[in-house]
């Protein structure tokens, strides 16, 4: 745990979280902050329980043991504060997550029309209209249904679902996944924008490198149970531990570095 | 903290319009009422009075601004505000084609009707076409026993025949007391409940032992193929399964066809006697029928040909749900929305077929005097 979380304003803060599955403990006493307007990448292995982990900080799941609090508030609360919770935050699921009877515009207007009953219906289209160019799709796009529409397109547009709200705090599963290398650096670029211009809390659950090297802030790597380092990538980069050294110092996160650097340049 | 949102004309300068508050989405529709009673003209809008503002409000701020005629650039603005705006204004200005507008209802609705007509014309004709394909593959394979797949056959035999026994037998003695009961409230006007007897044997012989168990396997069994091979389709299994010289047909279609061309007869048999069984024990419980007389009048009602109207069907209904199970699960394309789809349509075809090809079957034995 990087020393001074204390000076920066805390806006998830999972402390001692357990989950089990059966006997299999997925968890155990993990702790994890992530602060205010910054992004922050989740990375681990394949079953080390990152997605576990958003559905236990999104109350999917309740989790055997530890709290967590969002916005200050807990998940584990009921009725009107869960709620409250819910119109702040906005989640892209892994394949857009998109309802498939309903065209993409009337997706983006779900949580409007959810959350937001007194917004009459020719304001809630024009919003959804806005979120949908917001997210880089055609106005057109909107009256399609998500079966038409291809693996990155569908992403947008559960990103513009999420963003519905205009809620504080994101959460992304692997958001680039399934998308080609263009496709990929461009929703990157379109999250630090976003990111950027509505001072949004993003936790963003990665397996691409160029990802976590374009546009993380910090970066939290999930191992054992918990969380081996969390910090700024140089510092998690030089953590001594055998996955954690493998991971940033394989062909595949040597290129991603080298094309940061590039870019920077 | 429950603040209000404002746009109102500046008291001291009445050219200037001043936006205050919180300009988010919790406000949009009060926002949006004050917004619409601006109109005029203005030089400038001044917002650096919001305290909070989303898309939404800025959206509405643009719209605002619109009515007063006053340009984007000229609304002054607090820095914080200032990305979230410039990004709002570039999605705003690229405005694109709109979406494309639905076709009025009543096209649609007669469309559908095309749609339907239509793909019932092809969906005949691939099925038939299907049966083409199998009845070749199978004669292909005749003669060749290690083409032969007797483990899965064996294996859908079990799933189809054997572990479909219990529901087809209880609702086969159910229906059997039903119909006795029936036959014996009409005939009690004629002083000929004897007659119950024959009823219940000829209806279970030639009608309801076969039909009850194709339209129990119909939904049970034609379901089943559809899934277990639209589930295939939808992981490539089938495309891998070419590729490695596979004949999809041969692995995944023979197999259940003659599993149930072999276990629907013999389900059918059984569901008869459970008929039977359910006649009895209301004959014997209920209308004081001897179980002595019973047996004899069952003996004498009983004829080959009779048995032979409901036999001679049952391959026709094996055939034909098997196939319409395993061609709609060749028709999954993709997604796993697809393969309900296809399941739904797999049963709705194949009770259809079912009572279909049985109601013309009543006929033709009925015509040749059978």
């Amino acid at each position: 745990m990087s020393a001074g979380t204390s000076e920066h304003e805390v806006a998830v803060r999972v402390r001692g979280l357990v989950n089990r599955f059966g006997t299999q403990t997925v968890h155990n006493g993990l702790d994890l902050d992530v602060r205010r307007g910054e992004i922050l990448g989740v990375v681990g292995g394949s079953g080390s329980g990152k997605s576990v982990l958003m559905r236990a900080i999104l109350g999917l799941r309740p989790p055997q043991a530890g709290s967590i609090e969002v916005l200050g508030r807990s998940v584990s609360g009921q009725g009107e504060s869960l709620q409250t919770l819910r119109r702040r935050t906005g989640v892209l699921f892994q394949d857009g997550a998109l309802f498939s009877s309903l065209t993409v515009r009337e997706n983006v207007e779900v949580p409007i029309r959810t959350h937001y009953r007194d917004i009459g219906s020719p304001l809630r289209c024009e919003l959804a209209r806005l979120k949908i160019r917001l997210t880089g799709l055609k106005v057109s796009a909107g009256g399609k249904y998500p079966s038409e529409l291809s693996g990155g397109m569908r992403k947008r547009a559960g990103l513009a679902r999420a963003l519905a709200l205009d809620p504080e705090l994101l959460f992304l599963d692997e958001p680039t996944a399934g998308l080609d290398p263009i496709g990929a650096a461009a929703f990157d670029e379109l999250l630090r924008t976003l990111a950027d211009a509505l001072g949004l809390t993003v936790f963003l659950i990665t397996h691409d490198l160029d990802t976590l090297y374009a546009i993380c802030d910090r970066v939290a790597v999930i191992g054992d149970g918990r969380v081996l380092v969390s910090g700024p990538l140089e510092e998690v980069e030089a953590f001594d531990h055998p996955w954690v050294r493998d991971y940033f110092n394989g062909p595949r996160a040597r290129q991603a570095k080298a094309a940061q650097g590039r870019r920077e340049r | 903290m429950v603040e209000s949102a404002e746009f109102v004309v500046d008291a001291v300068d009445s050219d200037r319009w001043l936006a205050r508050g919180d300009w988010r989405l919790s406000h949009a529709s009060e926002l949006e009422r004050t917004v619409i009673d601006a109109s005029g003209s203005a030089r400038s809008v001044d917002a650096t009075g919001i305290d909070h503002i989303d898309a939404a409000g800025v959206l509405l701020l643009l719209r605002a601004a619109q009515a007063l005629s006053v340009a984007p650039e000229a609304i002054a603005l607090r820095d914080e505000h200032r990305p979230l705006f410039s990004v709002i204004v570039d999605a705003l200005a690229d405005e694109g084609e709109g979406e494309d507008e639905p076709p009025p209802l009543w096209r649609e609705w007669l469309g559908g009707i095309g749609r339907v007509v239509a793909g019932a014309g092809s969906n005949l004709r691939l099925l038939v076409g299907f049966l083409g394909l199998a009845i070749s593959r199978l004669l292909g394979t005749l003669f060749r026993p290690a083409q032969w797949r007797v483990t899965a056959t064996v294996f859908h035999m079990q799933q189809t025949g054997l572990n479909a026994l219990p529901l087809t037998a209880l609702l086969a003695f159910l229906v059997g007391a039903v119909v006795a009961y029936l036959g014996a409230t009409v005939l009690r006007d004629f002083g000929a409940e004897l007659f119950v007897v024959e009823l219940i044997t000829y209806s279970f012989l030639r009608e309801f032992g076969v039909l009850l168990t194709a339209i129990l396997l119909a939904g049970r069994t034609a379901s089943a193929f559809t899934a277990q091979i639209g589930t295939m389709k939808s992981r490539e299994e089938i495309d891998a399964m070419r590729t490695l010289g596979l004949d999809p047909v041969v692995l995944l279609v023979l197999p259940r066809l003659l599993a149930l061309l072999v276990m629907l007869p013999i389900l059918s048999l059984l569901a008869t006697i459970a008929g039977f069984a359910g006649g009895l024990a209301v004959s014997v419980l209920s209308l004081g029928i001897e179980p002595e007389m019973f047996f004899t009048r069952t003996r004498e009602a009983i004829s080959l040909q009779h048995y032979l109207v409901g036999l001679l069907k049952a391959p026709l209904f094996a055939a034909t749900i098997a196939l319409i199970g395993c061609l709609e699960g060749f028709k999954v394309a993709g997604t796993a929305q697809s393969v309900g789809e296809r399941t739904t349509s797999a049963v709705v075809q194949s009770i259809t077929l079912v009572i279909i090809i049985d109601a013309l079957a009543a006929v033709f034995f009925m015509e040749i005097g059978w």
